[in-house]
């Protein structure tokens, strides 16, 4: 029942009365209203914004937050209006729900704030109006599409070391920048199906004479050469479909995919050939099947994303497509046949039949005008001139159709290789600002054990390490601490893989993130004498190096072979040692990693717990 | 060619423009808007309170911004109740009982005032409201058709999918029980005071008639 009609109720029972003399047993009891109660106005403070209403309106809709009981926990008893702490731009839409009965969509609003509003006040998104529901399902269906490549990417980027050989292969298969191996190969098959195309094209090019005899084409002077170059380039095409079929997770869905008809079709002909004998009548087939080798080049669109995009286009206008074609096919047969009869009084005239004539049409129609066939008499080209004019027309039509749809689908991808490429970078310094907080956890460690060593070495020392973190941080701090203590591990780098391999080195001492990942970076990429390697998985070398340099936490002895920005840091914290006055550039200290966006985030994150 | 073109367009646009001018007529008249008499006035007119008359004012506003119903939005929101059946032509008659002036559309004071005799008129106004609805034409009798019609509309509203599965001939059947009892004199039509008399007798129907009073 729509909510204005529920007030409407009473006036139907009231007429009700006009069944009473009709009826011939007695009525049932109506239901006793209890709750007597007035219609009061409600107030609903929403992050300042006061809305009114009343109480009648919301309890249209009891299973909802507003129109149920549940609205009590957000009872403010002091102000003796409900709060809550939300957008009031939203609430505005979701109010006038309660009111109209129809949940708009604001095109401003961005989707999936709009979603977690609907969906704490218990509305489904679903009631949204006819006016905004294709709007808001369009969004929705971007958003969805944005996340999904998202989780595409992530899952192609996360290392996961266990998966099958097969598995591994496939996707080395499917995305070519995953190894090294995987590059060279996408490299490898691309050179062959070029060298594949460009002799299939270079075959027939006349190649000089023989002395006596006619003009021969490269094919058949050079056979043996062909020949062999064939077999190779078919060779690794076989090599490369079988493993493909090897290595694809459904077997059965690769072999219906389109690109795997295109290999088979592309190698099938020298197959059938060598099959097949030399058998005059039947060589003629087989030169057809020649043609089929062409497809080959459709294997490049492996290689090529905007063959891809080209291809998924002209999937998608289908429709506009099969509609050109439909109306093409008509206007050639309407135009054929007036050609026709309009020429058939001319002498010597080329449209001898309406299917000769199908030609002539088809030619005027795309502009071609070949000149091939032309229409003699006056009715003819009257005709022929119509012809042309609406053959422009017909075509024009469902052209841009089909250009905004490849437009809309290129512009999506590269939108989404775009976000991508900024994927990474985003995502980095992302990582720097969370660790910020157990960074400030390990920098106030580090604070709290050099007081304790100044305060050893008998300087006078005031709290100027002191209370720079808030009281939030602070209980963060201990919280961690707590857990190390539990555990009898310590907090290193937040990578799992690093935590992972690392926090079998029982040291319980605290290990300066910061000092660590710079470490094993730039020792990486000097010659520092131990094992060397871009990837992860070397670092255990480079850990236990690094960790067995350490001494004690206080005093850092300079190491001559280390690198200078590690001198430079531990030259700072002697500096502090020394110069016990100086205002904590701890806090500030310039990082030793390279970004500097992150240091910015790191010195912004400092400044907010200092308010 | 422009001229030809222009000259065409003026021709249309002269043929249209009288046609034009009658639908914005009528979605003027339409677009009237009707505002009841003061509160104070209707309060003294009827049986209700001034917050149970805002009550009623704001869910009559709320269906009807233009202050008028006719029969078509009555219709509809009649039909709303009752989803399973037909309530189209029961609304009919409804309307035709509230809209006492005939006008073809309910105003507010029309609507207020039917449900007070409705919810809070004695026995006696209730009755007499009664006979008013079920005597279509207004002529100041029953007869037979018109109940035979009243109460084929009422089960109308109740929809195919009954138990038991409605039978041809039990409306006929239903106003021929309420004849006998109501026709007093047996000469095939019902008046008022026949009526009134024999509703009077009916206990059932006395205590039905005070179903509806917390209503509001």
């Amino acid at each position: 029942m729509a909510a204005g009609v529920a007030a409407w109720l009473p006036f139907a029972r009231a007429a009700a009365i006009g069944w009473m003399p009709v009826a011939n047993c007695p009525m049932p009891l109506a239901p006793a209203d209890k709750s007597k109660r007035q219609d009061e106005l409600i107030v609903l403070n929403v992050s300042g914004r006061r809305f009114q209403t009343w109480r009648t309106t919301l309890e249209r809709y009891p299973d909802t937050l507003l129109g149920s009981t549940e609205k009590e926990f957000f009872f403010n008893e002091d102000t003796k209006e409900y709060f809550f702490d939300r957008d009031p731009e939203v609430f505005r839409c979701v109010l006038n729900f309660y009111r109209t009965g129809k949940l708009h969509y604001p095109r401003y609003e961005c989707i999936s704030a709009y979603d977690d509003e609907l969906a704490f006040y218990g509305i489904l998104p679903e009631i949204i109006g006819d006016c905004c529901y294709e709007e808001y399902k369009d969004r929705k269906r971007e958003n969805a599409e944005r996340l999904m490549d998202d989780n595409d990417s992530e899952n192609n980027q996360e290392s996961m070391p266990s998966l099958s050989f097969r598995q591994t292969m496939w996707r080395a298969f499917e995305n070519p920048h995953t190894s090294t191996l995987a590059l060279v190969f996408y490299y490898v098959t691309g050179f062959f199906i070029a060298v594949s195309v460009i002799t299939n094209v270079v075959e027939t090019v006349p190649c000089g004479t023989v002395p006596g005899s006619k003009e021969l084409p490269c094919g058949e002077r050079y056979s043996v050469a062909f020949f062999c170059l064939d077999t190779a380039c078919v060779m690794i095409f076989t090599v490369e479909y079988l493993l493909r079929l090897f290595a694809a997770p459904s077997r059965y869905r690769f072999i219906r995919s389109v690109m795997s008809i295109i290999d088979v079709v592309a190698i099938m002909p020298y197959y059938i050939g060598l099959v097949m004998t030399n058998n005059e009548d039947v060589s003629g087939a087989f030169v057809t099947l020649r043609v089929f080798r062409v497809f080959r080049i459709f294997k490049f669109s492996r290689h090529s994303q905007g063959l891809r995009i080209l291809g998924y286009t002209l999937k998608s206008c289908a429709s506009e497509l099969g509609f050109l074609l439909f109306s093409l096919t008509m206007a050639i047969i309407i135009f054929a046949t007036v050609m026709f009869y309009a020429e058939k009084g001319s002498s010597a005239s080329k449209f001898t039949s309406i299917p000769a004539s199908f030609w002539y049409t088809i030619v005027t129609m795309t502009t071609l005008g070949y000149g091939d066939m032309v229409p003699k008499t006056i009715a003819g080209k009257i005709f022929g001139s119509i012809c042309s004019l609406s053959g422009v027309l017909v075509i024009a039509l469902p052209v841009p159709v089909i250009v905004s749809n490849f437009s809309r689908i290129y512009h999506q991808n590269q939108r989404a290789d775009k976000r991508r490429a900024q994927k990474k970078a985003r995502l980095a310094r992302i990582r720097v600002a969370k660790t910020g907080s157990s960074n400030a956890y390990l920098h106030s460690k580090r604070n709290g054990l050099l007081t304790e060593a100044l305060e050893l070495m008998g300087t006078p020392e005031e709290e100027h390490m002191g209370k720079t973190t808030s009281l939030i941080e602070s209980q963060h701090h201990h919280l961690l601490h707590c857990l190390e203590k539990t555990t009898g591990l310590s907090y290193l780098v937040d990578d799992p893989l690093l935590s992972v391999r690392t926090s079998t080195i029982k040291n319980h001492e605290f290990i300066d993130e910061q000092m660590f990942e710079q470490n094993c970076m730039e020792s990486s990429m000097q010659n520092y004498p131990s094992t060397r390697s871009p990837s992860l998985s070397s670092h255990p070398g480079l850990t236990t190096t690094c960790c067995s340099r350490r001494s004690k936490k206080t005093t850092h002895l300079p190491n001559s072979n280390l690198p200078a920005t590690r001198l430079r840091s531990m030259q700072e914290l002697s500096t502090i040692h020394i110069q016990g006055s100086e205002q904590p550039s701890l806090t500030t200290r310039p990082l030793p990693t390279t970004s500097n966006e992150s240091q910015g985030i790191q010195g912004k994150t400092k400044v907010k717990c200092h308010k | 060619m422009g001229a030809v073109m222009g000259t065409f367009s003026s021709l249309q646009t002269k043929q249209r423009r009288p046609s034009k001018d009658k639908i914005e007529d009528e979605l003027e008249m339409t677009m009237v808007c009707h505002r009841p008499e003061g509160l104070e006035q209707l309060e003294a007119q009827t049986n209700f309170t001034k917050r149970e008359l805002q009550v009623l004012y704001r869910g009559f506003k709320n269906e009807c911004p233009s202050g008028v119903v006719n029969e078509e939005t009555f219709k509809q929101i009649y039909a709303q109740f009752f989803p399973h059946g037909d309530a189209s032509m029961y609304a009919h008659y409804l309307f035709h009982a509230f809209d006492t002036t005939q006008t073809g559309s309910v105003k507010f004071e029309d609507f207020v005032t039917a449900l007070s005799i409705l919810l809070r008129g004695t026995v006696h106004e209730k009755l007499r409201w009664t006979f008013n609805l079920y005597d279509i034409n207004k002529d100041g009798y029953i007869n037979k058709e018109e109940m035979m019609d009243i109460v084929k509309a009422i089960y109308d509203m109740m929809g195919k999918y009954t138990y038991p599965v409605l039978k041809e001939d039990t409306p006929r059947q239903h106003v021929d029980v309420f004849f006998q009892k109501m026709d007093k004199n047996k000469d095939g039509i019902v008046t008022l005071d026949e009526f009134l008399e024999s509703c009077q007798e009916d206990d059932n129907i006395m205590r039905s008639l005070q179903l509806f009073q917390n209503v509001m």
